[in-house]
């Protein structure tokens, strides 16, 4: 394939970012929107074309010709900076699975909200918000750091972009920088993600420094052509052993490569807002709403999912780690869903149901196992990763819809909305439909793998995970009645009621929308695996339903709907349940409302201890240790000289005095010597 | 009996000292130029003296103590001169009170 | 001939200016020698930058190109000895980029013309340290460097100037004394009569005895301008009270004159004792990177804050520099390049503001980024380039750093790796601090709502060092390349690598 449109994908969201960056101010409102849009339209373009490409062209550099299995293709790799002659950053563009799969939810997602933020981003007189330009050009780096991400040959591009990614996210997130709580959740988000990134860079220090390698082709594939690898469990092996045989084998009672791959799933855990560093996402949320529907919906906080995927032949070969993996992620995906129950702010309900989905995504992987029908797990959690970025937008999407309506975050402010903004509503219903795992929308397909090869792994965290997926149910449809029903819309007097927004706006939901209920079709088990191999025979677009496991699908599908039925029940029409639910348990609602308390822990440790206890007393050290000890030289000297400067009185007599008294000396000293 | 070199010394002695103590315990500053002048006409005194008995014939103690007297009336002349300046400044010519050149 | 040789120009051009100072008349005067003066010096660095590479492309594998030597002082030896390399052309290069900034900074600063005269005087001693291979001459040149600090804070500075001025000359005096006599103890100890570098590094063998002696006097003389902990002290001080140019051009430039002497004398004259003493300066570099970083997590004065962070960083080079190994030195140069654009743009800014609000106070601001946007972009770069953001250089550099100090397998230097490591997360932590309250929220005094943005003068200033802290950051590879390069075991002989 020719280098030009992958180079294309990533250079006209650059372009962009550095056109409107620099002459963004000279340009007309209108005029940014539309060439920021436009450019992210034909980026998407190019990664369709992309994509199709390498999914069904049959090109003998993306699958094997008599065994079907997907290869990775180094489309171009160019040197960026070489370290020694080994560790060499590239930066350059893989083409395999899962890079594809993730150009089309990138490049989509974004081009939805690009052209949807040019309705939100201007008030109901259709006055521009100040800083539109520059909230393209962020838009637009955030758009190249992903991609650039997504399509990194080696882990340390990866790093790269990774930190770019975080750097746009802050930009964004603190858009409405004379906004305190924005400017403090932008730099939460910053400063949390980097701690996990210091895990990550230094598990890249370790990995790279025993395999000495940075390339992701040589961790994890062999070359069958050239620039073209096919993933091999040998390889991963291999690595397994240079590990084993190297001079440390084991650091405190866990192997090293453990140890490394650990430190880069922290990584992940901190962009993904795995516990406990999910602290920043729910902060996250003070950034404009299409910034949440792109970042923290769909696509920078999968940015920990896609890692984990791209080194996954390494993670196979230490278990601990998948089984690390695999708790953190249960554990996440259920607090997430307890906590989203109890949230009044829309967006935070959707940011918690965003952590909860994106842990399903983790334990998915961190269950697959070869053994078990061919890593299902990671084709499930590649799979969930995709309709959930489709259905996630689309539910943020409508939530700024209702937000730029009603002009408030909070449900309280909005019920009954479903006259006033059907468009809204009908989308979101699918959206709700979607994320619960009803059949046929996206969800509930995904969903079902994951579950299915939870099954696979262990019955224990299947019937954990099933409740969870009751309580996604559950969540989303509380939120769905309360926004949209409850109680009746009472409209005060002289404003407009409520209303569908402009096209720009509702088509995206639309688009997503119809995404959403059809996704679940495509055979994501031919398209992504693991290492490459189709995962069933003869599977295509329809024949998806029937290949379905009906015990397992059954049983979440009649959790999903008790769910709802109880939702609907609780919260259909305005009624004394929900309160009556509260009182009876009032310590789990409080401690479920205030998130755990996870915010005032991290509070007390960087305020109390790291500020207090450690910033606070290095800094007096300084003052008065440290500098207080070369004063103290300096008074010291300073008191000396004036000491000696008693002597150079100007007095002559004293100075007779001395003078006698040495003489006197003198003479004895030397009559005692000649005696 | 004779007048062994012993009777000029003693007295040269003593009016050594005595210049001494006055240069040191005195305030005013004539006086210190007195006691001064006394230390410097008792190393005269040693001077002729000891040219006189260990090197007689030859003349330089005798020179040399011309030399000493001719530099103190030129340097009497120059520190009565600073003393009437000084007198001048402060109406007082104490010495420790003279501290205006100091810092 | 002396003059036929490129390198003095780097003195001769200061001087030539400061000879254009005293002559010239009004502030239009002195502006045009000191654009003309350092615009020639940029030249002249991106001249031999492009001779350097065309021999070095040609296959000339001489350890020092240019190299000349002249003596002035026959009895002992004394030769106004120059060369350079790959590092010192980064220098060289570094220096003539902040002193055109510096130069546009300083734009209305009060008696110009006796300002730009200490201030080329400063910069002389620091481009002939550079260019010097002859220990004497250097010294001489370092000293030369110094003493005008003394008399630009204390005049053109602010707040507790004489205190701060009088700390920072005695302190790095009592530096140069550690200096002076290890310096003569190598060249005795060398034993060639000889004092030039290259001399002394490829035929003398210096007994290793006195290497344990010599190493750590030397290593602490260059290491007190290096900021090394706990001889930090004069930093925040001094830069905090020194002018906008002189902060820009100390923290950036003669800053790194500590981290140039620390590699060029002590580890290259003295390898062994090196290798061996390495572990002791190894825990007070590491103890500075995070000392610093977490100091600058609470100040409130932003100078004060740079001050710290540059503790941090320039720990950061000598830390390098002590891991003894290609990947590592050549991060430790690039750091050094690295840090000098970026704290003199952090310092330039702070000028800049200060100018304006006429308060460094963190607490007192708030809010500017929609009264001045361009200085704010300009800090939030900057500040992004501090903490070490990819596409600006302090990323290139630090990775580059972490990468060779990974290279030692065993726990201790792990331990001080991973320590090291940590600060990215603290000077994140500090930058945004600053970011957040400086920048961003709401105005907090309404004074401010009056000022206006940067003139033409800032403007270019600021975005000289934008340009280049990006262009490393973009383009790394040919600078890494440069250094690399002199590292190559064909050229460079010493430190037994």
């Amino acid at each position: 394939m020719s280098p030009v449109i992958p180079l294309l994908i990533l250079l006209i969201p650059l372009g962009m970012f550095l056109l409107l960056g620099l002459l963004g101010h000279k340009m007309s409102h209108r005029m940014a929107g539309v060439l920021g849009t436009a450019g992210m339209g034909v980026t998407a373009v190019l990664a369709y074309i992309t994509a199709f490409t390498y999914f069904f062209s049959g090109n003998p550099d993306f699958v094997d010709a008599d065994t079907h299995v997907r290869l990775q293709a180094l489309i171009f790799n160019h040197d960026w900076l070489a370290f020694t002659e080994k560790l060499v950053i590239r930066l350059g563009f893989l083409l395999d699975p899962i890079s594809a799969l993730l150009l089309v939810v990138i490049t989509t997602i974004s081009f939805m909200v690009h052209l949807y933020s040019n309705g939100y981003m201007r008030d109901h007189h259709g006055v521009w918000e100040t800083g539109f330009q520059r909230f393209y050009a962020f838009l637009s780096l955030f758009s190249f750091s992903m991609l650039g991400l997504v399509v990194a040959t080696n882990i340390f591009q990866m790093y790269i972009f990774w930190e770019l990614v975080g750097a746009s996210s802050y930009l964004l997130i603190g858009f409405y920088y004379t906004k305190p709580s924005a400017v403090s959740a932008s730099k939460k988000a910053f400063i949390v993600t980097r701690f996990a990134d210091l895990g990550f860079l230094i598990g890249i220090l370790v990995l790279s420094f025993y395999t000495g390698t940075f390339n992701f082709t040589d961790l994890t594939s062999t070359e069958v052509a050239a620039g073209v690898y096919q993933i091999n469990e040998g390889t991963a092996e291999g690595i397994k052993n240079i590990f084993a045989t190297s001079a440390a084998p084991v650091f405190m009672g866990g192997s090293v490569l453990t140890w490394a791959l650990v430190l880069i799933f922290m990584g992940g855990m901190g962009k993904s807002a795995m516990m406990p560093l999910h602290i920043w996402l729910p902060d996250a949320m003070e950034g404009p709403t299409p910034v949440s529907a792109l970042i923290h919906a769909a696509t920078m906080v999968v940015a920990g999912v896609y890692l984990v995927a791209r080194l996954f032949p390494l993670y196979l070969m230490e278990t601990v780690a998948l089984d690390i993996i695999v708790v953190v992620g249960a554990l996440t995906a259920f607090y997430a869903a307890m906590v989203a129950c109890t949230q009044i702010d829309i967006k935070r309900v959707l940011a918690f149901s965003t952590i909860s989905q994106i842990a399903f995504m983790m334990v998915s992987l961190g269950v697959a196992r070869p053994e078990f029908h061919h890593g299902l797990g990671y084709m499930a959690g590649m799979f969930h990763l995709f309709t959930h970025a489709m259905f996630k937008a689309l539910l943020f999407l409508c939530a700024g819809a209702l937000i730029h309506a009603i002009g408030s975050n909070d449900y309280t402010a909005m019920h009954g909305l479903r006259k006033h903004m059907p468009i809204t509503h009908i989308t979101f219903l699918i959206g709700c439909l979607a994320i619960a795992g009803i059949i046929p929308f996206a969800g509930f397909f995904s969903k079902d793998e994951i579950l299915t090869a939870t099954m696979g792994h262990s019955i224990f965290w299947y019937i954990w995970m099933s409740a969870v997926a009751g309580l996604t149910a559950f969540y989303m449809f509380r939120l769905y009645y309360l926004i949209f029903w409850w109680k009746e819309h009472k409209v005060p007097e002289g404003h407009h009621a409520p209303h569908d927004q402009p096209w720009t706006m509702t088509l995206p939901l639309v688009i997503l929308a119809v995404v959403s209920c059809l996704a679940g079709f495509v055979p994501m088990g031919n398209l992504v695996t693991w290492n490459g191999h189709e995962m069933f025979e003869n599977v295509n677009f329809f024949t998806n339903l029937a290949a379905l496991d009906w015990s397992v699908a059954g049983i979440s599908l009649a959790v999903a709907i008790a769910a709802i039925v109880l939702a609907t029940v609780m919260y259909k029409k305005e009624n004394p349940l929900p309160a009556k639910f509260k009182n009876a348990l009032p310590a789990l609602w409080d401690w479920c409302h205030h998130r755990f308390y996870w915010d005032e822990l991290y509070q007390f440790i960087t305020h109390k201890i790291i500020f207090g206890c450690i910033s606070k007393p290095i800094a007096w050290f300084d003052r008065q240790i440290v500098d207080g000890t070369m004063n103290g030289l300096a008074a010291v000297t300073n008191k000396l000289s004036w000491a000696i400067r008693g002597f150079q009185s100007g007095r002559i007599q004293m100075y007779v005095w001395w003078y006698l008294i040495g003489v006197v000396v003198l003479a004895a000293v030397t009559m005692i010597c000649v005696l | 009996m004779d007048i062994t070199i012993l009777f000029y010394l003693i007295p040269s002695l003593f009016m050594f000292c005595c210049g001494l103590y006055g240069f040191i315990t005195r305030r005013n500053m004539i006086a210190i130029l007195i006691s001064l002048e006394l230390m410097l006409n008792a190393v005269d005194i040693n001077f002729t003296v000891f040219n006189r008995f260990l090197f007689p014939g030859q003349l330089e103690g005798m020179f040399f103590s011309l030399f000493a007297i001719g530099l103190a009336a030129a340097e009497t002349a120059l520190a009565i001169a600073i003393i009437i300046n000084v007198f001048r400044v402060s109406e007082n010519i104490d010495v420790a009170d003279v501290t205006k050149m100091k810092n | 001939m002396l003059f036929s040789n490129i390198l003095i120009y780097f003195v001769v051009i200061p001087l030539l200016m400061l000879g254009g100072f005293a002559l010239c008349r009004g502030i239009k005067g002195v502006r045009a020698v000191a654009i003309i003066g350092s615009t020639a010096l940029l030249a002249l660095s991106a001249w031999v930058l492009a001779d350097y590479i065309m021999l070095r492309q040609a296959g000339n594998t001489e350890e020092m190109l240019f190299t000349g030597s002249w003596t002035w002082f026959a009895p002992l030896n004394i030769h106004l000895a120059v060369g350079v390399d790959g590092v010192s052309i980064a220098m060289l290069i570094l220096s003539s980029i902040i002193v055109f900034a510096g130069s546009f900074a300083s734009w209305k600063i009060d008696n110009a013309r006796h300002f730009f005269m200490w201030l080329l005087l400063l910069s002389t001693g620091v481009f002939g340290f550079f260019i010097s291979v002859d220990l004497f001459t250097m010294f001489m040149f370092y000293e030369v460097a110094l003493i005008p600090m003394y008399l630009l804070i204390g005049q053109w500075g602010t707040g507790r100037k004489e205190y701060s001025a009088m700390k920072l000359t005695l302190m790095l005096m009592g530096g140069s004394a550690f200096l002076m006599l290890s310096l003569i103890g190598i060249y005795y100890q060398a034993g060639l009569n000889s004092w030039n570098i290259i001399e002394i590094a490829n035929h003398a063998h210096i007994d290793k005895g006195w290497q344990y002696f010599l190493f750590p006097m030397c290593f602490v003389g260059f290491g007190v301008l290096g900021a090394m902990f706990p001889f930090h002290t004069w930093s925040p001080d001094g830069h905090a009270c020194a002018p906008t140019a002189v902060s820009m051009l100390h923290a950036g430039v003669l800053m790194k004159l500590g981290g140039y002497g620390c590699f060029r004398v002590a580890m290259y004259l003295m390898p062994e004792a090196a290798n061996d003493l390495a572990w002791i300066f190894l825990i007070l570099t590491g103890i500075s990177v995070v000392y610093g970083a977490f100091s600058a997590c609470v100040q409130t004065d932003l100078k004060y804050i740079n001050a710290y962070s540059s503790v941090s960083h320039c720990g950061m080079v000598l830390f390098a520099i002590l891991m003894i190994n290609t990947t590592a030195l050549t991060g430790a140069i690039m750091q050094m390049l690295s840090h000098g654009l970026m704290t003199a743009l952090f310092f330039a800014l702070i000028g800049m503001i200060y100018g304006r609000t006429h308060t460094r106070d963190i607490r007192l601001m708030g809010g500017l980024m929609k009264i001045m946007p361009f200085l704010g972009v300009g800090y939030v770069i900057a500040g992004m380039a501090s903490l070490g953001l990819p596409g600006l250089s302090g990323f290139v550099a630090e990775m580059t750093i972490f990468v060779g100090s990974f290279e030692h397998a065993d726990m201790f230097h792990r331990v001080f790796t991973i320590v090291a490591c940590c600060s990215i997360v603290i000077t994140a932590v500090y930058i945004l601090r600053v970011v957040g309250k400086l920048l961003f929220g709401p105005v907090q005094d309404e004074h401010h709502l009056s000022l206006t943005d940067a003139t033409w003068w800032e403007r270019l200033s600021v975005v000289t060092l934008i340009v280049c802290v990006a262009g490393i950051g973009c383009f790394p590879e040919f600078f890494e390349w440069l250094i690399r390069f002199t590292f190559n075991p064909e050229i460079f002989h010493a430190i037994g690598m």
